[in-house]
């Protein structure tokens, strides 16, 4: 079955008068309770490094600054294609995360290097532009060569109950994406609610999301361990239901290795190893990268480098 | 047992095709824009990137050779001069030898309490008393993590929750019922209480440190004296405990400890010098114990058995509900009294809870109990395992449907897995009697009504619990269930401010909160 399709097939259900109550509703006590259960997990030796590793695979190095010049772009993208000296066999990066403007000068220097680029777009972060305009913007980052595009949803439309909106804009986004893949951002912090969360998710899957993604960055708080928890729950009931895997992106927030492993805890254990591969899960960071590194060289080496050792994206 | 066996076959099968441990980029590419048909539509556990073992360190934790019998203040022999072994159940080693108390040794502890009663503690302040409460639970929490690593040994259940649950709540309620010391004239207006002498006090091996806290804190802040007696797999915690009441000073005899079985048991419940019987454990035993006591003036509290209903709605949040069935049921390995062992589900979820809960149970992780990882230790006994199989058995041969994950059990040890019944009525075996391990029965219902006229059908009725969004339709619940705890949007949640205890045979009195003082006081 074609993406096209099932957004088309869903939107001709949608307006059928569905209670809330069937896209689930969530209990916010223990719904932390399960997100902090995982951190108590203990990941050691081969399963730390394995798992480090992993995690490094999984990253948009991220950089989305305005003061953003095809120069920083180099040193981001030389970091996504070697994170670290070859004898310690950490994965390249899964992509770069940048502005449309910058999008070219990101695919030039990646190469054929298997590193992809990703671009935010739809007036990220906020989302607040007409339509057409956003549109027009996320063609021609494709149109630049972006691999994947990270589009925002419209917040105040979703906060005003107008759901139908905001599923069709991420729909009209997914036919303007072409062969590029559709992460949307449901801006978490805004929505502020588990509930919210839940149902923004199963409206981004429906109308034809390859990833759903926590947050811009620019909004605290960003990607939290429950939030993403309801949004793999949600992930786990759309395959049921369809079986089709959409992939998870936290963004935002995660800073060390040890919340990295924990993620990763949590996504083995709600939606199995199927899931643990960059193609279904990212970490969106900009200073995650170098920590998780530092523990990879511990974990080989048995002693800590000084940041200073590590070079900076 | 036969049925062990298959599985751990499955199990190894399953190793074979286990990966290194060092992830590597998957070679072909997977087109993730197709829909996966409906039988592939199921989540794999384990294969891509496994848990290497963390075990917790125990060398440096003694254990003793031999534990001889807490009395008068005092590590004696018994008069018995018998001994017998505890077995650490999850490696069948043995872990040390336990005094075997005969009556003339029950009769010693009794009599060392009723002199610590008359000539200090009953004549104490209650403020004073407090002091020795709160040095106790002060030394708990310092030796919590060895009294964790312990209690995991001894008993089998795994250091995750000896550590995060058991251990912090022994501390907890020693510190509270300290808090209830110098207050207790205060507690019931218009009453005067005063203690009631010596209690007899015996205690079951699911939550060996746990019910003696339970037990002992409220008595002790009462003004009583006490004599405990473990259950026989697991004494050794209590040993330790009695080094704690040393080492804070507490004044001789005011807590003796007998160990052994049920014959020590029987030896102090029909002593004639106690005044006071506290029992938690097996129907069965509370049954005979209340026949024991009938007609003498001792006073009694009984927690028995349970079968406690869990009921989950169509609005319930779904994903927690599950996580509430895993913690009713798998929580120290089902070996919980008020475990959540009969689920009823709206037939409208029926599919995706089960489904849920199918998948969910292939994350659990059955094994060493030191091992920080474990979610489902050993067994507590073979005993209690052969109980477990053959009501396993019952139910698959009255014709409900077995379901458990592919896992490979240790070879030595007592192992169950997570396991759970769908097809079960309320005339099967297994929606009856309480199974005491990681088993559920499944049951559906339709209508509330009927929700709470299944729930209240069992001769039990300590603990339930029930799952919606809806606030008033918890309110009307749990009003009808005639169960002592009911827990709403959660499960197997304990607090000493809470009191605990059953209705019908699930026995009668509460411990914690205020309620459970009332158990040790006699008012004027």
């Amino acid at each position: 079955m074609k993406t096209i399709a099932r957004s088309e097939t869903v939107r001709s259900q949608r307006n059928a008068a569905r209670p809330r109550i069937a896209f689930g509703v969530v209990d916010q006590v223990m719904i932390e309770e399960r997100a902090t259960a995982f951190t108590k997990r203990s990941i050691k030796t081969s399963a730390k490094l394995a798992g480090l590793k992993l995690a490094v695979s999984m990253m948009d190095l991220t950089t989305l600054e305005g003061k953003d010049t095809p120069g920083k772009i180099a040193f981001l993208c030389r970091k996504a294609m070697q994170p670290l000296d070859s004898r310690y066999e950490v994965p390249s990066c899964a992509a770069v995360c940048v502005y449309p403007n910058l999008v070219r000068f990101a695919k030039k220097f990646l190469g054929n290097s298997g590193v992809k680029v990703a671009s935010v777009a739809t007036a990220f972060p906020t989302g607040l532009m007409p339509l057409r305009l956003k549109l027009q913007e996320v063609r021609s980052a494709a149109h630049d060569g972006a691999d994947e595009i990270d589009m925002v949803i419209n917040r105040g439309n979703f906060l005003a109950g107008e759901y139908n909106s905001v599923f069709d804009e991420i729909a009209a986004t997914k036919d303007s994406c072409g062969d590029a893949h559709l992460k949307v951002i449901l801006e978490t912090g805004e929505l502020q609610t588990y509930d919210n969360v839940r149902l923004a998710s199963e409206i981004a899957m429906r109308a034809g999301a390859d990833f759903i993604k926590t947050s811009t960055g620019k909004i605290s708080p960003a990607a939290t361990m429950p939030v993403t928890l309801v949004m793999l729950e949600a992930i786990r009931d759309f395959f049921y239901e369809t079986g089709l895997r959409i992939g998870m992106k936290p963004a935002g927030g995660i800073r060390t290795a040890k919340q990295a492993l924990a993620y990763l805890v949590m996504l083995k254990e709600t939606l199995g190893d199927d899931w643990l591969t960059p193609d279904l899960f990212r970490f969106g960071a900009s200073t995650l990268v170098n920590d998780v590194l530092m523990q990879i060289v511990k974990t080989v080496d048995g002693s800590y480098q000084g940041a200073d050792y590590f070079s900076l994206p | 047992m036969k049925r062990r066996r298959t599985k751990r076959k499955v199990a190894s099968r399953k190793k074979l095709s286990r990966v290194r441990a060092v992830v590597v980029r998957e070679e072909k590419t997977i087109n993730y824009r197709v829909a996966l048909p409906l039988s592939q539509r199921r989540l794999s556990f384990g294969g891509r990137w496994d848990y290497a073992p963390a075990p917790e360190a125990h060398s440096h934790f003694k254990i003793k050779p031999r534990y001889e019998l807490f009395i008068g203040g005092k590590f004696v022999r018994p008069r018995s001069g018998k001994y017998f072994d505890s077995i650490n159940p999850a490696t069948e080693e043995t872990l040390a030898e336990i005094a075997d108390a005969n009556a003339r040794d029950v009769d010693l502890a009794v009599k060392s309490a009723r002199k610590a009663h008359n000539n200090v503690w009953s004549k104490m302040p209650g403020r004073e008393r407090g002091k020795y409460l709160y040095r106790i639970a002060r030394l708990i929490q310092e030796k919590s993590r060895e009294l964790a690593v312990l209690e995991s040994m001894d008993g089998g259940k795994t250091i995750k929750e000896s550590r995060d649950v058991d251990l912090p709540l022994v501390a907890a309620h020693f510190f509270y019922h300290a808090g209830w010391c110098d207050k207790l004239q205060y507690a019931f207006p218009g009453r005067t209480p005063r203690p009631l002498g010596v209690a007899g006090q015996i205690i079951p091996w699911n939550f060996p440190l746990l019910i003696a806290a339970w037990k002992l804190a409220p008595a002790l802040a009462c003004g009583n004296t006490c004599v405990l007696k473990p259950a026989e797999t697991t004494s050794i915690t209590a040993m330790h405990l009695a080094e704690i009441f040393q080492e804070a000073e507490l004044p001789k005899g005011v807590v003796n400890i007998v160990t052994g079985a049920g014959e020590t048991g029987r030896a102090l419940v029909e002593h004639p010098n106690i005044d006071k019987v506290a029992f938690t454990g097996s129907t069965e035993v509370g049954k005979r114990i209340l026949r024991a006591v009938a007609g003498t003036k001792k006073k009694l509290t009984l927690e028995l058995g349970g079968k406690a209903a869990n009921i989950i709605f169509e609005d319930a949040p779904i994903d927690q509900a599950v996580e509430g069935i895993i913690s009713g049921i798998y929580f120290n390995q089902g070996h919980v009294c008020c475990a959540g062992s009969r689920l009823f589900v709206q037939e409208g979820v029926f599919t995706p809870v089960i489904r849920k809960l199918r998948d969910r149970i292939a994350t659990l992780r059955v094994g060493n109990p030191l091992d920080k990882n474990t979610d489902i230790g050993a067994i507590n006994s073979r005993m209690q395992l052969e109980k477990i199989c053959e009501l396993v058995d019952s139910g698959v041969k009255q014709g409900a449907k077995l379901i458990q994950p592919r896992l490979r059990l240790p070879a030595k040890g007592y192992w169950y897995p997570p396991s759970f019944f769908t097809g079960v009525t309320a005339s099967h075996r297994i929606a009856q009697e309480e199974i005491f391990g990681p088993v559920l029965s499944v049951m559906t219902f339709r209508t509330p009504e009927e929700a709470i006229e299944r729930a209240n059908n069992t001769p039990y009725g300590l603990s339930a619990g029930v799952w919606t969004d809806k606030g008033s339709k918890i309110f009307k619940i749990v009003n009808k269930l005639r169960a002592g705890v009911v827990w709403a949007n959660t499960y197997n949640k304990f607090d000493p401010t809470s009191p605990f205890g059953g209705y019908k045979e699930s026995g009668f009195g509460r411990e914690g909160g205020v309620h459970g003082l009332a158990g040790y006081l006699q008012m004027s």
